[in-house]
């Protein structure tokens, strides 16, 4: 069975990234959702295990709506209780750095430096940026994987050797 | 009774509360030819070593989990002396050297930032070699201090020490273990 995957190229270009010889503005503001450790979990992938990505990604995604859900519960039950914020944020970071969401994980960080200074209001709009981020990244991704179940073989010939 | 090189791989066992990493390096694990047992905390490793602790020959574990810390399982461990041979690995997504170094200090054999890596698998191998040398060394002391015994005419040796050997005898009967040159494994396979 063909191990479905776009080529780097197809890759970049569907997630955004045009390359290195794209306007850096661009690039920050089209692509950079995903970095290098998605390509790590990509390599992953192989005849024997032809849906890996996905499957993680998928259970990236699980996780992520328990752990936002966490928060979301821990900012209305606990106010200001800003340690046991942050150790929800830790791990929906951790996740995050796990399948290369870079994006998110930025917000997730805003989040958890908010929660350093005692700052309730910085941690709420954080937040909120976190869900938007979540949301993006899901699009993106579905997207993605539309795009390697359409290409098919075809995206396989076109891989670098 | 001359035994049979089998080719059993190294059994590997991961201990990650997150569903996604437990994923990954399962996959990590098994590409760089592990076999491999999740298990999602450090009660439940505990529980699977308790029947196992001779079939595994290495536990990865990630610090950050809810009840017991990787660091806790790490200690429970270092105290148990069926299981204090097997090398331990914490991986970790928070970059903090003072927690590293307790680690360290506890007993682990290494530690791997998150996102753990195909290039970090290859820094298993030598922990599992490195405690199969002593398990040989241990036997090897175990025999001496038998044969020494046998030569005094006092057979009976009861020290707790020899009572780990002995363990650990089973241990590696159960598991075939023979000279080093049989138990080299092919070169590590790694995907490109």
């Amino acid at each position: 069975m063909r191990n479905l995957r776009l080529s780097s190229h197809s890759r970049r270009a569907a997630l955004g990234d045009r390359g290195r010889r794209a306007h850096p503005d661009e690039v920050v503001a089209v692509g950079g959702y995903l970095d290098e450790q998605f390509c790590q979990v990509e390599d992953l992938q192989d005849d024997a295990s032809p849906n890996f990505t996905e499957e993680v990604v998928t259970l990236f995604f699980k996780d992520s709506a328990r752990l936002i859900s966490n928060i979301e519960q821990a900012l209305e039950k606990y106010p200001k209780d800003f340690s046991r914020w942050d150790a929800y944020m830790q791990q929906l970071k951790g996740s995050c750095s796990s399948i290369g969401a870079s994006r998110m994980k930025s917000e997730c960080m805003s989040f958890r430096d908010c929660c350093g200074q005692g700052n309730p209001e910085g941690c709420m709009r954080s937040f909120q940026k976190v869900k938007r981020e979540h949301g993006a990244l899901r699009q993106k991704l579905e997207a993605y994987f539309q795009l390697v179940r359409q290409a098919g073989p075809a995206g396989a010939a076109t891989r670098p050797v | 009774m001359a035994a049979v090189a089998t080719k059993t791989p190294f059994h590997v066992l991961a201990v990650d509360d997150s569903l996604p990493d437990r994923k990954l390096i399962e996959r990590l694990l098994k590409t760089s030819s592990f076999q491999v047992t999740t298990v999602d905390s450090g009660s439940k490793a505990l529980q699977f070593l308790g029947i196992h602790d001779a079939a595994v020959n290495l536990i990865i574990t990630d610090y950050c989990m809810p009840g017991m810390t990787g660091y806790d399982l790490l200690k429970k461990i270092k105290e148990s002396s069926s299981l204090r041979d097997i090398p331990v690995v914490i991986m970790s997504s928070e970059n903090i050297p003072s927690r590293i170094n307790r680690c360290l200090e506890e007993g682990a054999d290494e530690f791997f930032l998150k996102p753990v890596r195909l290039s970090d698998m290859s820094k298993l191998k030598p922990h599992i070699l490195k405690s199969r040398c002593k398990e040989h060394y241990h036997q090897e002391q175990h025999h001496q201090s038998d044969r020494n015994s046998d030569e005094r005419g006092n057979p009976a040796n009861s020290s707790s020490s020899d009572s780990i050997n002995t363990r650990k005898r089973k241990a590696a009967d159960n598991e075939e273990i023979l000279p080093q040159a049989n138990r080299s494994r092919h070169s590590w396979k790694q995907t490109d």
